[in-house]
C-alpha cells in the first residue's frame, strides 16, 4: 500500500514498493498558473534532500523543485515535455515529475502527513 | 519550492476601487506597485491572453497615476520637461511622451490627452509620487497640478471593445485611435481615450472611483467581455513589444536605446530644448552604445529579466530586460539590451538560463502585429 507525504516546499512525495514518485502539489500548481515547462533531472543523478532538481515554468516565473528525499532519479514524467499543463490539470497524479530510490527510506516518515501539509496551506 | 510573494515595502499596498468586485470574481491578487492588484481570474492567464486577442477584455488598472494641469500655459510648462511636442497636441487628441533628465535618462513614460485647455496625464503608478514632485518643482505659477487619486482607471482592450462600448456610449465608437473625449457611460460622467497597453484596439476609461464598480459590472454584464489581470496584461504588452517602467526603461536608459526616438517631436528636433536634449542629440548623431531589441528564444523555458546574453564569439552581449512565453507566438520571447553591434535582426546570440547556453535570435519588435484601429 502506497502513502503520500508532503515537504513545507509544496512537494509530494508517494512511496510505493521503495520508489518514490514526486510532483508538485495541487496548491502549489494553483498558486503558480498556467505552466509552460518542467525542467526534469536526468536519471541516474543522484541527488541529496532538499536539492533543486527540477524547474517548474508558469506564465508568471520560474520556480525551483526540491528532492524531497535524498536518493537517486530513476524515471522522470516523459509527459510533461509534451504537455507540461499536465501539471495544472493532475498535479498529484499523471503530472508527476520524477521518481527517485530513497537513500534512507526511513526518512520519508519524517515528511508531513496530509493532515500537516493541509494546515500549512491553511495557514499561509 | 517557495513560492511565497516577496512582500511589498512599507507602507502597506492599498486597494484600488474595484476589490470588492475581483474578490467576487475569484481574482487571485499580489502587490504591485504600492497596490493590490488582481494577477489572474480563475480563467488563468493564458485564456485572459487569448481572450484578449479575440474578444475583449476588461482590466482594472485604477492603479496608474491620474494627474492633470490647467492653466493657460500648461502645455508649454509640460513640453519643457517632456520629449513630445505638447504645445502642438489638439484637443481630443491623445500623445505617448516621456519625462527625461539632463543626462537624456528616462524619468517615466507617459499618456497625456488634452481636453480643450486642460492636459490629463497618466503616469506609472510605481513613479506617481516622483512625477508629482518633479511636476511641482518646474511649473510655473499659472499653471496647476491635481493628483485625481478620486478616479478609477479601467481599460477595455481586444478587437471586440469598439463595438461593446458602441452599444453602452455610442459616441466612443467614432473615436479614432489616440483620440480622447469626456463621455457618459451609464450616465457616468468618463473620460475616454482610445489607446491601451496591450496592441490591440480598445480603450482606456477614466471614472469617479465609487462608480467605477457599477461600469465594470455593466461593461463585465457584455457577452464579450471578461476580466483579465496583470498577468495578462504583462504577455500582452510584452508581444506588442512595449517597454515597462523599470524594467525596460528607466533613469539609466535614453530613448534612443530604448527605440523611442519617434517620441521626440519634429519641432524638438529643431529647437532641442527638453531635458537631456544634448545627450540624446549625441546618440542620435553618432549611436547609442545599446539598444533594446526583441529576442526569440529557443525552447520552453522563458529568460526572464537578468538573464545574461553572450555573442556568438563569447562576448558579453547584454542583458534580459523582460520575458515570457508568448501565447500567441507559442514561443519563449524576451526584451533585452544589446551592444549596438549585436542588434540587428536576425543576430545569433544566446541566453544564459541556469548556466546554459540557449540560443536566442534578435528579431523585428513587435513580437505580435499591433492591430490599432485607423
Amino acid at each position: 500500500m502506497s502513502e503520500t507525504r508532503f515537504t513545507t516546499d509544496h512537494e509530494w512525495v508517494r512511496l510505493d514498493a521503495g520508489v518514490a514518485t514526486v510532483g508538485i502539489t495541487a496548491h502549489a500548481q494553483g498558486q503558480l498558473g498556467d505552466i509552460v515547462f518542467v525542467e526534469l533531472p536526468a536519471p541516474g543523478r543522484e541527488v541529496a534532500a532538499g536539492e533543486a532538481c527540477a524547474v517548474v515554468e508558469s506564465v508568471k516565473a520560474a520556480s525551483d523543485v526540491f528532492a524531497p528525499l535524498a536518493g537517486r532519479i530513476t524515471e522522470v514524467n516523459p509527459a510533461l515535455g509534451e504537455d507540461p499543463a499536465l501539471v495544472n490539470r493532475a498535479a498529484e497524479g499523471e503530472g508527476w515529475f520524477f521518481r527517485l530510490v530513497p537513500a534512507d527510506p526511513a526518512a520519508f516518515a519524517a515528511l508531513l502527513d496530509a493532515a500537516g501539509y493541509a494546515k500549512l496551506t491553511e495557514a499561509a | 519550492m517557495p513560492i511565497e510573494i516577496a512582500p511589498d515595502e512599507p507602507p502597506p499596498p492599498q486597494p484600488t476601487p474595484l476589490a470588492a468586485l475581483h474578490a467576487r470574481l475569484g481574482a487571485r491578487s499580489g502587490p504591485f506597485a504600492g497596490w493590490i492588484l488582481p494577477i489572474q481570474y480563475p480563467a488563468g492567464i493564458l485564456a485572459e491572453h487569448r481572450h484578449t486577442r479575440t474578444a475583449a477584455s476588461l482590466f482594472d488598472v485604477s492603479h496608474m497615476g491620474q494627474l492633470s494641469l490647467a492653466g493657460a500655459d500648461a502645455a508649454a510648462a509640460l513640453q519643457a520637461l517632456v520629449v513630445g511636442d505638447m504645445v502642438g497636441l489638439r484637443p481630443g487628441r491623445q500623445r505617448y511622451t516621456l519625462f527625461t533628465n539632463e543626462a537624456g535618462g528616462i524619468l517615466d513614460d507617459l499618456m497625456v490627452a488634452r481636453l480643450g485647455e486642460r492636459l490629463h496625464l497618466v503616469v506609472n503608478a510605481g513613479r506617481t509620487a516622483h512625477d508629482v514632485t518633479h511636476l511641482q518643482t518646474h511649473l510655473p505659477a499659472g499653471v496647476t497640478l491635481t493628483h485625481h487619486a478620486d478616479r478609477a482607471l479601467l481599460a477595455l482592450q481586444g478587437p471586440r471593445a469598439a463595438e461593446v462600448l458602441a452599444r453602452l456610449a455610442p459616441p466612443a465608437a467614432q473615436l479614432r485611435f489616440m483620440d480622447a473625449a469626456e463621455l457618459p457611460i451609464a450616465g457616468v460622467p468618463a473620460l475616454l481615450t482610445r489607446s491601451g497597453y496591450t496592441g490591440e484596439d480598445g480603450y482606456e476609461i477614466s471614472l469617479p472611483a465609487d462608480a467605477a464598480e457599477r461600469v465594470a459590472t455593466l461593461l463585465l454584464d457584455q457577452p464579450e467581455v471578461a476580466p483579465a489581470g496583470l498577468g495578462a496584461r504583462d504577455s500582452l504588452r510584452l508581444e506588442a513589444g512595449l517597454p515597462l517602467y523599470g524594467h525596460d526603461i528607466d533613469e539609466l536608459t535614453t530613448p534612443v536605446e530604448a527605440g523611442l526616438t519617434w517620441t521626440i517631436g519634429k519641432r524638438r528636433r529643431m529647437d532641442w530644448d527638453f531635458p537631456g536634449a544634448e545627450p540624446i542629440r549625441d546618440q542620435l548623431d553618432h549611436g547609442a552604445p545599446r539598444h533594446r531589441v526583441g529576442l526569440v528564444v529557443q525552447g520552453r523555458s522563458p529568460a526572464r529579466a537578468g538573464a545574461n546574453l553572450v555573442a556568438a564569439d563569447g562576448t558579453a552581449a547584454g542583458s534580459v530586460t523582460s520575458g515570457t512565453f508568448s501565447p500567441s507566438r507559442e514561443a519563449c520571447i524576451a526584451l533585452a539590451y544589446v551592444r549596438r553591434d549585436l542588434a540587428a535582426d536576425g543576430t545569433e546570440l544566446f541566453a544564459l538560463l541556469r548556466g546554459v547556453q540557449v540560443p536566442a535570435q534578435v528579431v523585428p519588435l513587435p513580437f505580435v502585429p499591433h492591430r490599432y484601429p485607423r
